[in-house]
């Protein structure tokens, strides 16, 4: 019986925004998926590259202000 | 004068209705309600606080001066929010860019055999952690920051802003393949600046 050879990670990286946005056709989540099962390095990889896109959402998300003088300016503009 | 204008606005097809008749305490609610967050994108995309200012000021100019053409069925905050990209945008090609630094660095290397060359190890910390800590929410907007500008702006349209990638492809006048490459290197060269502070302390 021939064992199938697994994806090599650099595969699986290469392709890891299509796996989360879920395009992947089927058979390729299934060797995916399999490679993942065996694979630390690329577990911990698709984790960290997950949480990079939250965290840069979170850091992004800071609470806006409304200088006063920027408003005025902006209506002054309005009125010219 | 404008013989509605003591009602309160409470909806934006009431505000947009009282734009498109010229009522000039509305144009105030609009830059009153709306500011914050178009200052919030542009800061974003432009480092300079003056510049993201200007960028404000530009899309405001081009609300007053389009608001007639808004279709009453269309989304306000949508149409404001593209308005302020394509300023923040237009204002970023008019200064001279920074250097662009090569990628290639920030990506993950693989052996011959397709290993990685130095295997991940997980995080510690996590996005709830860059929640809880203002040092680390520091960190990861600087190294957004660190990006080449080509990709930097892709993760911003794309993860932050959350335009589609036809969107993005739109506004930057490039494919959507283009779009989809330099996001997916764009997360991993983020990912690689973010893991010092991020990934296990060996014992």
């Amino acid at each position: 019986m021939s064992v199938r050879p697994y994806l090599p990670c650099s595969e699986v990286i290469g392709f890891l925004a299509d796996y989360i946005d879920r395009v992947l056709p089927p058979e390729t989540i299934v060797e995916f998926e399999r490679h993942l099962a065996v694979c630390a390095s690329c577990v911990a990889y698709l984790a960290s590259y997950k949480e990079t896109i939250r965290a840069a959402r979170i850091a992004e998300d800071v609470i806006a202000d409304a200088p006063e003088e920027l408003i005025e300016a902006i209506l002054r503009s309005r009125l010219q | 004068m404008n013989t509605t204008a003591q009602e309160p606005i409470v909806t934006d097809a009431e505000l947009v209705a009282r734009l498109q008749a010229g009522d000039e305490s509305a144009f105030e609610k609009l830059v009153r309600t709306y500011m914050p967050r178009l200052l919030r994108v542009a800061r974003r995309f432009l480092s300079s606080e003056e510049d993201a200012r200007d960028a404000v000021q530009d899309a405001f100019v081009s609300v007053f001066k389009s608001i007639k053409n808004f279709e009453k069925n269309a989304q306000l905050s949508t149409w404001l929010h593209r308005i302020i990209i394509n300023s923040s945008l237009m204002k970023l090609r008019s200064r001279r860019r920074r250097p662009e630094q090569e990628i290639e660095t920030l990506l993950p290397r693989f052996q011959e055999d397709g290993h990685q060359v130095e295997p991940s190890t997980p995080w510690t910390e996590s996005a709830q952690t860059v929640l809880e800590r203002a040092e680390l929410r520091d960190a990861v907007r600087k190294s957004i920051d660190q990006l080449p500008e080509s990709y930097r702006e892709i993760l911003l349209l794309r993860d932050i802003e959350e335009l589609t990638a036809d969107e993005t492809a739109e506004a930057l006048g490039i494919s959507k393949n283009v779009v989809k490459v330099r996001l997916h290197r764009a997360r991993q060269a983020l990912r690689t600046l973010l893991d010092p502070s991020m990934r296990t302390v060996p014992a």
